[in-house]
């Protein structure tokens, strides 16, 4: 019992960030039609907005200090960085926390991507076949991971969690259970439910706003609403500005976990494309709990008891189930019917 | 000129190319053995790869896997009976079969973005595999080598070190090399069996295009619908072009671990497959010389693009003034050497958005500007009423 629960808490994580992922390619997908092979590669930017915020946030000041010597002899050198320099407790502050904090540069940062791509490049594709889509934004990724390749190197970046955030979290002891039994890094659980607020945020706005009816309604019947005189393409628009700051964002988030390197898009790519396949292409619910459905999935493949009945289940889990559900469910777990069942 | 002649026209000047390769391309800096037989090889591959993408429209995401259990399959060859080149790339050609077989039957069932997804999917399970629990098969990230104790039953005993490849004797790593108007000319071994194969695939797919069953798979791409209405099965025809091809891309695989006997699994990763697909659009999909035209620049672009480095760039731009030297090859250098994979994804961009045809359409373009300029005349109309060509 101990040992499940502690699996579906580690598959947490990883679904919340395919979900996320997921989430914004389908948002796309029912919106625009367009399959965005660059999705992934926004995940990497949205990481790498929380490598740029640390990095600045940690530029050093150096000053030779009047005093103390090295051991050679030399003034040691005193380094601060100049965010402790300028705003002292306030700046160690934002340097521990730089990780949150760089929300605030991926939120204008990553919406503002997600419109130049779409207005740039997307728009021009609506009318090509899905295989020139895939194509085109396939290229887009490869461009858009080596210009981040050429910036801040190959090797990954690790970015730290804020350290009130960054212990274990004794998570049975707080249910009732023997303590030390199930623990929980913190970050984790922070990741999980970050991800819940964004994805409920999401869907409150789609739901409860009357921008999102008419997207939705645009997502059902584009046409119809166009004719009633609703300028639907501008909404699409700043809708996939939306899924790439929900993709930012589980970027940014995930930095603590996974530190980020330059085609860390792609291997998330490949992976939320299934999820969105299993979900059910164009269905936002299908999108979520596929993506958690796949990430719990997955840590329970990689428990050792299961590896001993069936080796390597944890490399191709996810794969071999999305076989399976496009073999015998093609429009996915809760697609609409006759939505790309083909 | 009717298209049988003008087919077997086509098919020598081509196979002239290919086999005057080395002195075409010395005067490119491209003359050299491991090179030419990287554009023979990925030739092949893309040859195969249009048979499947160009007639059927079917994408799919997931050759490299095929390229990679060819290369696999032609490496255990090496070590269990021979270093004979023949059973190796025959075997390999076979297990790639196999291996499409399989995949396409399932992925099959579905078209379009599904079919890409399920490829991909494939192949991404191939490459998790070959790095995870098929490690005594495949070596893990060490890649798959041969060794001197091997036991290769069919061979005498090597002593020394681990042999080399050969084809009856004739060593793949063989070259003549001779000099021509200051330049050497390398003649290869490995290259020409490459070659050869490059232009036995040409006449093959050649065939294929103008044969009924090519017909019916580019009546598959038209319209699958239609096909189907009209009462006949398509898989069998789209399964069958997807396991030649998969044959094809094994055979590229299988000749890659001849020419040098190892195989890695990063053969196999998506991006791989991705290259391929890149080669086949840029050249034009669909057209028979396209797919080996672009193999050839792609790898060519690799090759020069990744040479380059800073200190070329500055001693090109050293009439330049020293701080606008500095900025160019600042800017320049993110495109080349470490950054050639920024301007492949570029071109790969420019190419889908402007010349969706790829550079066969771009000629075809080109050519048809200067031919109605110069008919601008009554009988211009015939000309333009004409057909165009398949290719």
């Amino acid at each position: 019992m101990d040992a499940i629960l502690l699996q579906i808490l580690n598959g947490l994580d990883k679904g919340s960030a395919y979900a996320m992922i997921a989430l914004g390619l389908t948002l796309i997908f029912g919106t625009l039609g367009v399959v965005n092979f660059a999705h992934g590669a926004l995940f990497m930017l949205g990481a790498f907005c929380a490598v740029t915020i640390n990095k600045l946030l940690t530029l050093q000041k150096i000053v030779l200090s009047d005093t103390e010597k090295t051991a050679w002899g030399t003034p040691l050198e005193l380094r601060t960085p100049y965010a402790e320099a300028w705003f002292g407790d306030a700046g160690t502050w934002l340097i521990d926390w730089s990780v949150p904090v760089s929300i605030a540069l991926a939120l204008p940062f990553m919406f503002l991507v997600g419109l130049v791509m779409e207005r740039g490049l997307i728009r021009h594709f609506y009318k090509r076949p899905h295989a020139d889509q895939i194509l085109v934004t396939f290229g887009l990724a490869i461009v858009l991971q080596e210009i981040i390749k050429a910036f801040f190197g190959a090797n990954p970046i690790p970015q730290p969690a804020p350290d009130t955030l960054s212990g274990m979290a004794d998570f049975g002891a707080a249910f009732g259970m023997e303590a030390g039994v199930i623990v929980y890094p913190l970050w984790r659980l922070v990741y999980f439910l970050f991800a819940a607020a964004v994805l409920g945020a999401v869907f409150c706005f789609l739901r409860f706003t009357t921008f999102g009816m008419v997207v939705r309604a645009g997502m059902a019947d584009r046409e119809t609403v166009g004719l009633l005189g609703i300028n639907i393409d501008k909404r699409f628009t700043l809708m996939f500005g939306l899924a790439a700051v929900v993709a930012g964002l589980a970027g940014v988030m995930y930095t603590p976990i996974l530190s980020p390197d330059y085609h860390l898009g792609m291997d998330f790519l490949v992976l939320s494309f299934v999820v969105v396949v299993v979900g059910g292409m164009g269905s936002l619910p299908g999108a979520v709990a596929a993506g958690f459905l796949l990430g719990i999935l997955q840590s329970f493949a990689s428990m050792n008891e299961v590896k001993q009945i069936l080796p390597g289940i944890d490399q191709i889990i996810i794969y071999l189930v999305a076989v399976v559900i496009l073999l015998t469910r093609p429009r996915g777990l809760l697609g609409r019917k006759g939505v790309m069942e083909a | 000129m009717n298209t049988k002649t003008s087919d077997t026209l086509l098919l020598i000047v081509f196979s002239i190319a290919v086999l005057a390769g080395p002195v075409i391309l010395a005067p490119f800096g491209a003359g050299y053995p491991d090179l030419l037989q990287k554009f023979a090889i990925y030739g092949i591959f893309a040859i195969g790869f249009n048979i499947l993408f160009g007639l059927t429209g079917y994408l799919s995401f997931g050759h490299a896997a095929f390229l990679g259990v060819g290369s696999y399959a032609a490496v255990w060859m090496f070590k269990l009976l021979s270093m004979n080149i023949i059973p190796a790339v025959i075997f390999s050609v076979i297990v790639a079969g196999l291996f499409s077989l399989v995949i396409g039957f399932i992925s099959l069932r579905r078209s379009g973005i599904y079919f890409s997804i399920l490829t991909l999917a494939f192949a991404q399970m191939c490459y998790n595999l070959a790095y995870s629990v098929l490690t005594p098969i495949t070596n893990g990230e060490t890649g798959l080598q041969i060794t001197l104790s091997d036991p290769r039953i069919l061979d005498a005993a090597a002593e020394g070190q681990a042999p080399a490849s050969n084809l009856f004797g004739l060593d793949m790593i063989s070259t003549w090399e001779t000099s021509l108007a200051g330049m050497t000319l390398q003649f290869n071994m490995g290259f020409y069996v490459c070659a050869l194969i490059l232009i036995l695939s040409f006449w093959i797919s050649m065939r294929l295009f103008r044969s009924p069953f090519g017909m019916m798979l580019k009546a598959v791409k038209s319209n699958q619908n239609r096909m189907s209405y009209t009462g006949l099965d398509t898989k069998p025809y789209t399964l069958a072009a997807f396991v030649i091809s998969g044959m094809f891309a094994g055979l590229a695989g299988g000749l890659l671990a001849a020419m040098d006997p190892l195989a890695g699994a990063e053969r196999m990763q998506w991006t791989a497959s991705g290259e391929v697909v890149l080669m086949t659009i840029l050249g034009g999909a669909g057209t028979l010389l396209g797919p080996v035209l672009g193999a050839g620049l792609i790898k060519y672009f690799e090759n020069i693009f990744s040479a380059i480095n800073d200190s070329t760039l500055h001693g090109v731009f050293a009439f330049l003034p020293d701080g606008l030297n500095n900025a160019v090859s600042a800017v320049l250098g993110l495109f080349v050497g470490e950054g050639w994979h920024l301007t492949l994804g570029l071109i790969f961009m420019l190419i889908v958005t402007f010349l969706p045809g790829g550079l066969i359409e771009g000629a075809q373009r080109i050519g048809r500007l200067f031919t109605s300029r110069s008919k601008a005349d009554p009988q211009s109309g015939e000309a333009q009423s004409r057909p165009a060509p398949a290719e």
